[in-house]
C-alpha cells in the first residue's frame, strides 16, 4: 500500500468514517481503552533511504503517547505517517497500515486533506499565520466550514490552550506578536479548536524556554483528557512527565520498545534503551 | 614576542593603509556615479522645464514665449502648431495604457506567480521561468509592431470600427510586457514564505487551494503589491510600444469609458518621442515642452516609487 495519493484531489474525498469504527473487541486490544490509531508493519522511505522499518504500534484513546529517540531516528517521520504530511514530501513512499480508528488512512478512497482535519498537528517552531489571534483560531473552522458561534469556539479554544486570559484583550491584534510560548499555545489552540480526533505533537516545547516548556507540558495533561495526544520529544524527562506511553526509537528508524512509560523507565526490556534512557549513547 | 613589538603590531592602522583607502576611494566613486547621474538629470529636468513656463521663466532669465503653469497641467488640447499644451491629454493617454495593462497583467502575473510558487512541478518551472525571462527580454518595439499588425487585426474581428492605432491594443500588449516582471517578483515574494505556514495549513486540513490563496498570498501581500507597482512605473514609462501601437495624435479621452480604448492618442513618452523626431528647434517652446513633460512623467513616477516603499513597509510580515 502506498501513500502517494495527490492530496489536492476532491474526488476522493471519502470521510474517515470514526463513529463506525472498530471496537475494542474486534480489534483484539487487552488493554481496557479503545486503540485510536493501529499501525502494523508501516515503512517509509526518502528515496533510497530507508527512514522507517517495519513500525506496529497501537495508541490508545484519551491519553499521551510519547515517541523518544536520538535525532534522525524517525520518530517524526513516523509522526507524520499518522497524518499522511509525509504526502507533501515528493521522495516519501510509504508502505504498511495505520488505521485510524479501523479505517486504514492509506486506503486509496481516502483523501488526506479529510484525514487532516480529523487529525490535528502542533509543529516543533511555532507556526501561527500572519493574522490576528482571532482570525488563527478560526481558520480550521472557516476552511472545513464548520459553522457555530466562533466568538465562543475562540474563547473556548483559547481556555483550553491556556492563553485565554493572557490575550482576551487583544484578541485582534496579530499572532505574530505573541511571545514563542504563547505563540505555540495559540497553535494548540487552532488544533483543538475543530475538535480534532487526534492530536499530533511534533517536539512542541522544543524551541521554547523552561517556563514555557513547563505550560505546554501541563497543556498537554490535561488534553488528554479530551484527546488522544501522540508527542514526539527528544527530552526524555518531558516524556517519562507527561505520557502514559513511550515508543522508543533508536537509529536505522525501528521502534525498540513500546510500553506503558512507567515500564519503559523503570525496567525496560531492552539493554539499547536501557543505555539510551540511562544517557549510555544518543 | 617582545612588549615593543606587540605596540607596533597592536597599532599597526590598517583601515588607513593606502591600499585601504584606495579600493575604498573606487567603490565610493562607483556607487557615487549613479547618484550624481540622477541629480543631473532631475537639475536639467527642472531647469530646462521652468524655462517653458511663464512663472518661472523670467527667474531663468529667459525671454520670449513661455506657457501658463495652470493652463499646462489643466488644458485638454495637446497642439504643438496652435501652441496649445495641455498635458492633461497626454496624461489621460498614459493613464489608459497603465489601467488597461493593469487589468491585465495584475491578475495574470499573480495567478502565474501562484502556479510557479505553488503548483508548478520541477519539470514545470523548468519550462516556465525560461519563457517569462525570454518575455521580459523582447526588445519593447517589437511588442509595438505585434500590437500593430497582430493583435489590432485581430482586434478588429470584434470591434470592426478600432483605428489602425488604438488605445486598446497598446494596452494589452503593455499588459503582457509587465507580466513577467509581476509574475517574478510576485513568485520570489511567495517562495520566501516560510514553509512552517504551508504545513500548519496542510496539517489543519486546507487544500492547496486554501494554502495558497489563504496562507500564502496574504502572508506575500507586501511583495505583491510591490511588483505591481513597479510594474505600473514600467507601463507608464514604456515608451517604444506605445509610440508604434498607440498613435500620434494627442487626443483627450476618459480613461474610465471603455469605448475610448478603441481610439488612439498620445501617451506621454510617445509624446516625448515625437518631440525629440520632429523638426522643432532647440531653445523654442515645443522644445521646452519636452523637458515639461519629462518632469511630469518624473515626477509621478516617484510618487510610485514612494508609493511601493511605504507599502512594502507597512505591509511587510515579519515571520
Amino acid at each position: 500500500m502506498t501513500g502517494t495519493n495527490d492530496p489536492t484531489n476532491d474526488e476522493m474525498l471519502v470521510e474517515t468514517d470514526v463513529s463506525d469504527g472498530l471496537s475494542a473487541a474486534e480489534s483484539s486490544v487487552t488493554d481496557d481503552a479503545d486503540i485510536v490509531i493501529e499501525s502494523e508493519d508501516i515503512n517509509v522511505w526518502y528515496g533510497d533511504d530507508h527512514a522507517l522499518t517495519d513500525i506496529s504500534m497501537e495508541i490508545p484513546e484519551n491519553s499521551v503517547t510519547a515517541m523518544i529517540g536520538p535525532s534522525g531516528c524517525g520518530k517524526s517521520t513516523f509522526l507524520r505517517c499518522i497524518n499522511r504530511m509525509n504526502d507533501l514530501i515528493d521522495v516519501a513512499r510509504v508502505e504498511g497500515n495505520l488505521t485510524l480508528r479501523g479505517k486504514n488512512v492509506y486506503d486509496d478512497d481516502v483523501d488526506p486533506v479529510a484525514l487532516r482535519r480529523r487529525v490535528g498537528m502542533v509543529f516543533q517552531k511555532p507556526n501561527p499565520f500572519p493574522k490576528s489571534i482571532y482570525d488563527n483560531v478560526v481558520y480550521g473552522l472557516k476552511i472545513q466550514g464548520i459553522d457555530g458561534d466562533y466568538d465562543q469556539i475562540v474563547e473556548e479554544s483559547l481556555k483550553r490552550a491556556a492563553l485565554w486570559d493572557e490575550v482576551k484583550d487583544r484578541l485582534h491584534e496579530s499572532g505574530l506578536d505573541l511571545s514563542g510560548g504563547q505563540q505555540q499555545r495559540l497553535c494548540i489552540a487552532r488544533a483543538i479548536a475543530t475538535d480534532p480526533e487526534v492530536l499530533l505533537m511534533d517536539e512542541p516545547a522544543s524551541a521554547l524556554d523552561p517556563v514555557a516548556t513547563s505550560q505546554i507540558e501541563d497543556l498537554v495533561e490535561e488534553l488528554a483528557e479530551d484527546y488522544t495526544v501522540v508527542i514526539v520529544t527528544h527530552n526524555m524527562q518531558q516524556a517519562a512527565r507527561i505520557s502514559d506511553k513511550t515508543a522508543v526509537f533508536l537509529t536505522g528508524g525501528e521502534l525498540v520498545e513500546f510500553d506503558d512509560t512507567q515500564k519503559i523507565f523503570e525496567n525496560p526490556e531492552s539493554q539499547r534503551v536501557e543505555d539510551y534512557i540511562t544517557g549510555k549513547f544518543g | 614576542m617582545s612588549t615593543d613589538d606587540l605596540e607596533a603590531d597592536l597599532t599597526r592602522n590598517t583601515e588607513n593603509a593606502p591600499r585601504e583607502l584606495l579600493t575604498r576611494s573606487f567603490f565610493f566613486l562607483c556607487a557615487a556615479l549613479s547618484v550624481v547621474t540622477t541629480l543631473s538629470i532631475v537639475g536639467l529636468l527642472i531647469t530646462e522645464a521652468s524655462k517653458f513656463f511663464s512663472l518661472t521663466a523670467p527667474l531663468m532669465g529667459v525671454a520670449g514665449e513661455t506657457a501658463n503653469l495652470v493652463d499646462f497641467l489643466t488644458g485638454t488640447t495637446w497642439q504643438i502648431h496652435s501652441k496649445e499644451f495641455g498635458v492633461m491629454a497626454l496624461i489621460s493617454a498614459t493613464l489608459m495604457v497603465t489601467f488597461g495593462s493593469a487589468i491585465i497583467a495584475l491578475p495574470l502575473g499573480v495567478a502565474t506567480a501562484i502556479y510557479l510558487s505553488e503548483y508548478a512541478s520541477p519539470q514545470a518551472r523548468s519550462l516556465l521561468k525560461p519563457a517569462l525571462e525570454i518575455l521580459a527580454g523582447v526588445p519593447t518595439v517589437v511588442y509595438g509592431f505585434f500590437a500593430l499588425i497582430y493583435i489590432t487585426p485581430a482586434l478588429r474581428v470584434v470591434f470592426p470600427d478600432i483605428g489602425t492605432f488604438n488605445m486598446l491594443s497598446a494596452s494589452i500588449v503593455v499588459g503582457i510586457m509587465i507580466i513577467p516582471m509581476v509574475a517574478s517578483i510576485s513568485e520570489d515574494a511567495m517562495s520566501a514564505v516560510p514553509d512552517e505556514l504551508r504545513q500548519a495549513g496542510y496539517g489543519m486540513g486546507a487544500t492547496k487551494f486554501d494554502v495558497s490563496t489563504g496562507i500564502v498570498v496574504p502572508a506575500a501581500l507586501s511583495g505583491i503589491f510591490s511588483s505591481f507597482i513597479l510594474a505600473l512605473s514600467r507601463a507608464i514609462g514604456e515608451t517604444m510600444a506605445v509610440t508604434v501601437a498607440a498613435g500620434a495624435q494627442a487626443k483627450f479621452l476618459n480613461p474610465l469609458n471603455p469605448a475610448s480604448y478603441l481610439e488612439g492618442a498620445l501617451p506621454m513618452t510617445a509624446a516625448m518621442v515625437q518631440l525629440l523626431t520632429g523638426d522643432i528647434t532647440g531653445g523654442g517652446l515645443a522644445y521646452r515642452s519636452l523637458f515639461a513633460i519629462g518632469l511630469v512623467l518624473f515626477v509621478i513616477t516617484l510618487i510610485m516609487n514612494i508609493i511601493s516603499d511605504f507599502v512594502a513597509r507597512r505591509y511587510r510580515e515579519v515571520y
